[in-house]
């Protein structure tokens, strides 16, 4: 395997993706991103140079919408689904230290 | 004959000239469901009383003649990852377990307009990651023919509901195989229109510049008649198109004359099944029977979409995943000290195995220092991809192939080794990251009895090439039975 | 000998654009609402839905680039900035990294000497606001309101060009006039509809390497800024002097303590993983739009300078003040516009209207009565239907709550009394209960007459014509 992930970097990513894994799924999570990035290392077979990215597949440009108010009070619709709720507002552990 | 074996547009027919009732047609499939559904599995949820209600408001409306669409009344079942207002919409994962929408995809509207009766929303891989829907947290799916075998995925819920007579059509979506993969193992008829056709909007979003909603159903002009019904240009989506010529069922012609057909010589190499090729060949020399101008030829990077196709979707996937954060909706862990550590809890209980890869994934080639070696480079063979196409369609019509490298594996033999499993989706890939549209279709059964699918794919917004092709293949086929009248 | 130090500034401002609805989203942007009433699945980050861009938004983000002397970028795009945070409710915040809107523009100040300085801009960008967490001291929780996610913010971003608090107050303001002029926003810290980072850096004088900067949030005021500039200013200092190290790191400046601290945790790793938003298209910025918003383009600070000299012929300083906010030069151009007396209008503003907002500590943008409202009340005086000590107490009540003053004045009995007979009673009355004062007046004591016409005025309680007053008193004396 010409990728090998060290812990630092599976640490790191589940920082970013805000992941916690087990010891066990951490070694695993290293084997399986080390294939995958070997195989992707198979782009670099081609040359690239020239090429412009491509996010999006046809040409759309453009697309805006008219600054027009739309929206209603559906706040009891929007809070329905919330884990935690108080006062109309989502609720969540405290963030200021 | 049993209303099951109908159509949607035969059964829409029938009862549009009274010879039965959307009530009717829902209650037979609701007792076939009631038959068959603790086997296969095809649903994560099921809302009888509102399909009910649905049903019968949708018969006075026909009766009254205000609905006059050809498919109104006919029972839809809809991919969990579209949302429907008040019905439970959960991506088949732990994270939206309990998430009921306040609002409906357009897609789903636009169905309800044309006068669907909705059953319910079907099993598929989590977040719509994976081939075999065995990743959903909550079963797997079997596939009808053979309840060892899987559906496939992503949207297998979907291909087998249909496959089952569990519904008479449904939606799909596709982000690199999902709809074309699973119509393949169950049998059916499904397609995946160019990107931007459908819109998006109420669409959970796995790789939103991939993903696209579309049919599933037992035959082609099905396929044309729910295409006709979901295409809509909505100023809610930025990235749909708007589409002038939308009569889809005006395709429905049984005439390929001088249709140029290329197939892809780098589509038959090494891991394709020999009876899949011989059935796929088949195929190909009856299109030719039919007046079409069939050749081979060098598609060129089919080995390069997978992992273009892994880094670009990982990365995106990555990004529209961080929602799911137990703050909004959804899944929040129970125990946990301080904010981050809710953060990680909640996502580590909530989300399966396949979707924490990807996740993994797709924050590694975007972050610092490796987005130029991997995001930046997959964008480039991206448009590498797109341009070995658009050179192709200069010299063909429609490109021909097979749907999957195999029939349906066994149930339990696919997540072991997921680099094996992404490999199954070479053929459907690449025309995700190229937009286009394509169409799978029975072609053939191999020897244990379960189907192959027929791939045509054809140039951007040109479905009505694809689906006159696929139209003139399936009359000169001859019919081709659901799984729920040969072995369900 | 110490050494000598200079300070290095850039500065990362947000400016909150007026517009109606949200970036993204058709939620209105209004101030004030309950909690959470202006979302939608939009901006609160509901799965499925989709961003579509307000064309607003684009267009105050070239008009400020182009007023700023701006390139504007002809092929953009929005970018998705990936952190998890609850007040961002998809936890990626759409912006602009690759692509801004905007790049190299520059605006010029006067500095502390005198002389005129360009303070580069590196670059604008489109992005949209965060909701706002509030922090629960009873649940020890903190709650999530998304009325503001998704309101639209340029983020303009200086080079480091300014060298002193001066400086960046004064560049500051000269954004702020601009933007105002351009009704791209009102601009006011206090409400945070204009923010400021600054970056700063330390270096000995004469140093040409910059040194290690450091980022401070949380600036909500001119003073506050200049504070937090001063006081970091100092704080590299003594970190160099002591031989430490300076870190490069994001601050917060706590302006009644005095002093900052740094916003670290080991949870924020800092990376945010930008790649373009695959959900929106890109934007491609065309000649024919470039003419209509230049088209647009109000007349600025300047050329009304000019023109204001040239058609109302007031005096300058007068021209300074009205043209130093938008909004009073709105209010004096279109109450002239209803009473063709720019002179009177000039002098109401410069009056009366300056005194009040010392008086009351209000800023010139706050300013809430109408021009309707003040060309009526020139009117009643011009018309002797008040006086002019009358017309500044209604003046008062109008600068506090833009009362309608003919109803006022109608309301509250206000209007001069003009019955002669009537006066001449009270006058009389006057005079034979002051003899003193009338002899005073017969000896020469041209003073005392003064003192008569007060004590009518107030026996009038304020509604009489002094010239009147003055004309029968002579009389009678």
């Amino acid at each position: 395997m010409a990728n090998i992930i060290s812990d630092e970097t599976i640490d790191y990513v589940s920082i970013l993706a805000k992941l916690e894994l087990s010891d066990e799924e951490k070694e695993q999570a290293k084997k399986d991103m080390g294939r995958m990035l070997d195989y992707i290392d198979k782009l670099g077979e081609l040359d690239t140079d020239d090429v412009e990215p491509m996010s999006h597949v046809f040409p759309i440009q453009n697309v805006f919408r008219e600054d027009i108010v739309s929206n209603s009070d559906t706040r009891e619709e929007l809070l329905s689904n919330a884990p935690e709720q108080k006062d109309g507002m989502f609720m969540v552990p405290r963030t200021f230290e | 004959m049993s209303l099951l074996d109908m159509t949607a547009v035969e059964l829409a027919a029938a009862i549009k000239d009274g010879k039965t009732t959307a009530v009717a047609a829902l209650n037979e499939v609701l007792a076939q469901i009631d038959a068959k559904e603790d086997t296969y599995h095809c649903y994560v949820t099921i809302d009888k009383d509102a399909a009910l209600k649905q049903a019968e408001s949708v018969q006075a409306e026909i009766e009254a003649g205000k609905l006059t669409g050809p498919l109104a009344g006919v029972p839809v079942a809809i991919k969990d990852n579209m949302c429907i207002k008040g019905m439970l919409t959960t991506c088949s994962s732990k994270i939206l377990e309990n998430f009921i929408p306040t609002y409906s995809a357009e897609a789903v509207i636009n169905l309800q307009k044309a006068g669907a009766v909705i059953i319910g929303k079907t099993n598929m891989d989590e977040f719509a990651m994976g081939s075999t829907t065995e990743t959903s947290a909550f079963g797997v799916t079997r596939n009808p023919w053979n309840p060892e075998h899987v559906p496939g995925g992503s949207s297998g819920g979907s291909a087998a509901a249909v496959a089952a007579g569990e519904c008479f059509y449904a939606l799909g979506s596709d982000t690199g195989g999902s709809i074309r993969q699973p119509a393949s193992f169950c049998g059916v008829v499904g397609m995946k229109p160019t990107y931007g056709l459908v819109s998006r909007y109420g669409l959970i979003a796995y790789g939103s510049s991939l993903d696209q909603i579309g049919p599933m159903a037992k035959d082609v002009t099905d396929c044309a008649a729910i295409l006709n019904a979901i295409t809509s240009h909505d100023e809610k989506d930025s990235t749909s198109v708007s589409c002038q010529d939308a009569d889809f069922m005006e395709a429905l012609n049984d005439d390929v004359k001088g249709m140029r057909i290329g197939i892809p010589n780098d589509y038959f190499g090494e891991g394709l099944d020999g009876e899949v090729k011989e059935a796929i060949l088949r195929a190909s020399k009856v299109l030719e029977e039919k007046g079409a101008i069939v050749e081979q030829f060098d598609l060129s990077l089919v080995d390069y979409a997978i992992p273009t196709y892994y880094t670009i979707a990982a990365a995106e996937a990555s990004s529209n995943l961080e929602r799911f954060d137990g703050i909004k909706y959804g899944y929040r862990t129970q125990d946990f000290k301080g904010l981050h550590n809710m953060y990680k809890k909640t996502r580590s209980e909530g989300f399966g195995e396949e979707v924490k890869r990807r996740i993994m994934l797709g924050s590694f080639v975007l972050s610092s220092g490796y987005y130029d070696a991997y995001y930046l480079k997959a964008l480039k063979v991206k448009a590498l991809i797109k341009k070995a196409f658009d050179e192709a369609f200069e010299k063909y019509d429609i490109i021909l192939g097979p749907v999957a490298p195999t029939t349906a594996p066994k149930l339990g033999s696919s997540l072991a080794d997921p680099i094996k499993m992404y490999l199954g989706d070479i053929y459907t890939i690449a025309v995700n990251l190229a937009g286009l549209p394509g169409i799978s279709l029975p072609c053939g059964k191999d020897k244990a009895g379960l189907p192959i699918g027929l791939q045509l794919i054809g140039n951007c917004f040109e479905e009505k090439k694809l689906i006159r092709a696929a139209y003139t293949y399936e009359k000169a086929r001859g019919e081709f039975p659901m799984a729920v009248k040969e072995v369900c | 000998m110490a050494k000598e130090y200079e300070t290095v500034i850039g500065l990362e401002v947000h400016v909150e654009l007026a517009t109606k609805t949200k970036i993204f989203c058709g939620c209105a942007t209004e101030f004030g609402g309950e909690p959470n009433t202006h979302t939608c699945p939009v901006c609160t980050g509901m799965p499925g839905s989709l961003p579509v861009l307000n064309k607003q938004v684009l267009e105050y983000a070239i008009a400020v680039g182009l007023a700023t002397n701006c390139d504007i970028t002809r092929y953009g795009k929005f970018d998705r900035k990936n952190y998890f945070y609850p007040d961002n409710p998809q936890n990626y915040q759409i912006s602009q990294l690759y692509l801004p809107i905007c790049r190299n523009g520059g605006v010029e100040i006067e500095t502390k000497e005198g002389g005129k300085k360009i303070v580069g801009i590196h670059e604008i960008h489109m992005e949209e606001d965060a909701g706002k967490l509030i922090h629960d001291e009873w649940e020890d929780c903190s709650l999530v309101d998304y009325n503001r996610s998704g309101v639209p913010l340029i983020e303009i971003v200086s080079e480091p060009d300014m060298r002193s608090a001066e400086e960046v107050i004064a560049y500051l303001e000269k954004l702020r006039l601009i933007i105002q002029y351009l009704g791209a926003s009102d601009c006011k810290l206090q409400e945070g509809s204009m923010r400021a980072d600054v970056n700063l850096s330390v270096r000995e004088a004469g140093a040409e390497a910059f040194g290690t900067r450091t980022e401070m949030k949380n600036l909500n005021s001119f003073k506050a800024i200049t504070r937090a500039i001063e006081g970091e200013r100092e704080r590299q200092i003594d970190l160099i002097e002591e031989g430490k190290e300076v870190v490069q790191e994001t601050r917060r400046w706590d302006d009644t303590k005095g002093e900052s601290y740094a916003m670290r945790s080991k949870e924020d790793a800092q990376d945010y993983r930008y790649f373009p938003d695959p959900d929106l298209v890109p934007i491609v910025v065309s000649d024919e739009m470039l003419d209509e918003i230049r088209a647009k383009q109000p007349e600025f600070r300047t050329e009304k300078m000019l023109r204001y000299k040239e058609e109302y012929g007031i005096p300058d300083y007068d021209i300074e003040i009205i043209t130093g906010t938008k909004h009073m030069a709105d209010i004096f151009e279109e109450t002239v516009a209803i009473c063709n007396q720019p002179k009177k209008v000039s002098n109401w503003l410069m009056g009366e209207t300056m005194r009040l907002i010392k008086e009351k500590e209000v800023d010139a943008e706050d300013l809430r009565f109408s021009p309707e409202n003040l060309a009526r009340l020139i009117a009643l005086v011009d018309t002797n239907v008040i006086n002019g000590s009358v017309a500044k107490e209604v003046f008062e009540v109008m600068f506090d709550s833009d009362i309608d003053p003919e109803k006022y004045v109608e309301e509250h009995g206000l209007k001069t009394v003009n019955d002669e007979g009537a006066l001449r009673k009270t006058i009389e009355d006057v005079i034979a209960n002051n003899p003193q004062s009338v002899e005073d007046y017969h000896n020469g004591k041209e003073k005392a007459i003064g003192f008569l016409v007060g004590q009518t005025m107030k026996a009038m309680k304020g509604k009489a014509d002094p010239g009147m007053v003055n004309k029968i008193l002579k009389e009678l004396l």
